[in-house]
């Protein structure tokens, strides 16, 4: 789960990460408000979960009441890149005297967390890889031991920032690694981390995921979940403990197992189809489940045809059929479907759909089969040019822009470089949270 | 012979007062598996269908000879089970629990790398060795015993990729599940090299998605260290970058993690991809001709 800036911030000062003073603002008012408290000059920032802000007009300086203003009226309601700004940030600007980069992140190729420093800060930190790749320094973090002294000297050291902040840049990176151990991140990432004229060390923006699974034990943060960032789908399919994720196609899909349900999108696209959704029916799926699954599904008006996709191991076909069939009791069911039942209790499950002699619903043994006859089935409704060629093309990139994994070597984690604010830094692009 | 679990596997199972773990702990001694000893703690002393309930692994151990523990315990419990098994001692561990937070794995991953117990999971589906031992959930009535080994993170897909092997005729050595966790006991690596010195293995087939680079340092070591051939199967080519799919490990990040990207490294050392799950059991079929 990842987290606007300020609520990043909010972490960051419970455990001791140096920020500047800021409120967040729902309204243009309160925004006011805000930059009055804190003093003139300060930088209204947008708060939305993708990079690019200042780039796209979201970060601004108001040096008096009638500039916060304009520039808060301004910048609520905008549109960055597809997500709605609903709230801001009012915080204190900065003098800007070096920009740095900071982050900790789990390194999943070797199963430790990772930090990182580097005196270019500012910018994506794929460019500062790409500019110079000995400009980020890097040390593994024994998770048992945890974050040293001795951690941060290297760090500063052969990152080679500027001598006399050495020491509050270390502090600083060991109480970001207790941010990211105490409040269970996946990423916690720092960018700019900014020396002031006078000296001072700050972290002028916040980026942080947080780990989903341990939410149970962060009430706090659990309660800081931004539904604006969820679709409508997916936010449906979480309240019924599903596993969605929107794609940009016309099939709907759903399947039991996470594995199961991304062949099934492969062999749909390899197909000559367009899937509409991930959708992981889970282990052990129980006709109640189906039913929420299928809610879900038709609730996107874009699904022309859905496919199921059941290899029964633990999930009992029988009950899937059942599902499906109390399902098409309940919902008015306009597009056809078809059903692949394979594995435990197959037969019992396609006699059940056979006997409830449903509507449009193409019962097949094969998963090949299936994608074949519901790619034809959505193509009725809705002819679209088939996808050719042996690899399909990813569909419905959610987040634009590549993370900085590759080349900083940081296999499977993506760092997203947040923008800088104070009016200095270059707008920086996005990456994606490593998990969600 | 076959990998992991095995006639000599004796079973403690963590959980096995709770629905899940006594469905499947029973399910995997009715198979044939040594279920020995069930742990929770506060009910020492107690059965469940005549298989002992400890209060401790500890105990169990002592009292069982048990070796073998599967963690079938709630996510925020698990790495506490996990944890108090290696402390007891056992050899392996096979860990169903799906949901542990990655803090939690990250101590666990550091501190049992220091010892001698191994770790199968979290967030897997176990393993099973045909007519000899079942440790965990996977249904094994799809599969016999034969000499395809088969390694996976995903659960139902290995499940599906199986049940096409078994149609042209393949049975198993051994199907582990090594999870879709970030961060997981055992990496593909570490299996194959298993499979790799198993005498009833002939043919490995391993099933990997998106997310992290384990199936491109795998390319890697197969090309050094294996000589049996390898089959494998990737999941995720159509799905979009910076979006988990379900397996907290399943998300495309950037250039590397994409299933084009694993395909083409492990195609670079020699190894033969299927594009489908049915793809990958004719391949199979065509090596092990070719090989007889």
């Amino acid at each position: 789960m990842d987290l606007l800036e300020y609520q990043g911030k909010q972490l960051f000062r419970e455990h001791g990460v140096p920020t500047q003073d800021g409120q967040p603002a729902q309204t243009a008012q309160e925004a006011v408000e805000a930059a009055e408290e804190l003093g003139y000059p300060v930088v209204i920032k947008a708060q939305v979960l993708i990079g690019g802000r200042g780039k796209a007009g979201g970060i601004k300086v108001a040096n008096d009441r009638q500039e916060a203003r304009e520039h808060a009226e301004g910048i609520l309601g905008m549109d960055i890149r597809g997500f709605p700004v609903r709230e801001l940030y009012v915080e204190k600007a900065s003098d800007i005297a070096e920009e740095y980069y900071a982050a900790i992140l789990l390194d999943r190729g070797a199963k430790q967390p990772m930090a990182m420093l580097s005196r270019m800060g500012g910018m994506d930190v794929e460019e500062i890889a790409g500019r110079d790749p000995n400009a980020i320094a890097r040390v593994h973090v024994d998770s048992l031991i945890g974050f040293q002294d001795f951690h941060g000297r290297r760090l500063c050291f052969e990152a080679g920032i500027a001598g006399d902040v050495t020491r509050p840049v270390g502090a600083l990176l060991a109480r970001l690694y207790e941010t990211f151990v105490a409040e269970d991140a996946m990423l916690v990432e720092v960018n700019p981390l900014l020396v002031t004229e006078a000296r001072d060390v700050v972290a002028l923006d916040a980026k942080v995921t947080v780990d989903g699974n341990a939410l149970f034990r962060h009430p706090d943060v659990a309660a800081m979940r931004n539904p604006s960032a969820e679709d409508l789908q997916e936010q449906m399919a979480r309240e019924r403990g599903l596993t969605y994720v929107k794609l940009d196609g016309n099939i709907g899909v759903l399947g039991n197992g996470a594995g199961l349900v991304m062949s099934t999108l492969d062999v749909v696209a390899q197909a000559g189809g367009r899937p509409a959704n991930f959708l992981d029916a889970g282990g052990g799926s129980k006709a109640e489940a189906i039913v929420g699954a299928v809610e879900v599904i038709l609730s996107d008006p874009k699904v022309d045809a859905v496919l199921f996709n059941i290899f029964g191991g633990i999930t009992r076909c029988d009950e899937v059929a059942r599902g499906l069939v109390t399902a098409f009791g309940q919902i008015d069911v306009k597009v056809p479907f078809v059903v692949r039942l394979d594995g435990t209790n197959d037969e019992e499950g396609r006699s059940i759909i056979a006997e409830a002699n449903l509507d449009g619903v193409d019962v097949e043994k094969t998963m090949l089969g299936a994608a074949a006859r519901v790619v034809e089935r959505a193509n009725v409704g809705a002819p679209e040019p088939p996808e050719t060629g042996e690899h399909p093309k990813p569909v419905g990139a959610a987040t634009p822009g590549t993370g900085a994994a590759s080349q900083a070597d940081v296999s499977g984690t993506e760092v997203a470089a947040a923008e800088a604010g104070g009016g200095g830094g270059a707008p920086t692009a996005p990456g994606a949270e490593p998990t969600r | 012979m076959s990998i992991l679990v095995d006639e000599g596997t004796k079973l403690v199972v963590s959980g096995l007062t709770g629905r899940e773990g006594s469905f499947h702990g029973l399910n995997n001694g009715r198979y044939g598996t040594d279920l020995v000893a069930g742990v929770t703690p506060g009910k020492g002393g107690q059965d469940v269908e005549g298989v002992p309930i400890f209060d401790t692994v500890h105990e169990a151990v002592a009292e069982t000879g048990a070796n073998t523990s599967m963690v079938f315990v709630p996510p925020r419990f698990a790495a506490d089970s996990v944890l108090e098994a290696a402390d007891a001692g056992v050899d392996l561990i096979v860990c169903i629990t799906e949901g542990i937070p990655a803090h939690d794995m990250l101590r666990v991953y550091t501190h049992l790398k220091r010892g001698a117990t191994r770790l199968i999971g979290p967030n897997c589906p176990g393993v099973l060795s045909p007519r000899k031992a079942n440790v965990g959930i996977i249904p094994a009535h799809f599969f016999s015993e034969g000499n395809v080994g088969v390694v996976s993170r995903s659960g139902t897909l290995t499940y599906q990729i199986g049940n096409e092997l078994a149609q042209r005729g393949f049975g198993n050595s051994t199907i582990a599940g090594i999870g879709g966790d970030p961060i997981v006991g055992s990496s593909f690596i570490d299996v194959i090299a298993l499979f790799e010195e198993d005498d009833e293995t002939e043919l490995i087939v391993m099933c990997g998605e998106i997310g992290g680079n384990e199936e491109e340092r795998t390319a890697d070591y197969i090309a050094e260290n294996v000589s049996k051939p390898v089959v494998a199967y990737i999941a995720g080519f159509t799905a979009p970058p910076g979006k988990t799919m379900g397996h907290a490990g399943a998300i495309v990040s950037g250039s590397s993690g994409t299933a084009q990207a694993k395909a083409e490294a492990l195609e670079a050392q020699g190894v033969r991809v299927g594009r489908t799950p049915s793809e990958v059991a004719e391949v199979a079929a065509k090596l092990s001709q070719a090989a007889a």
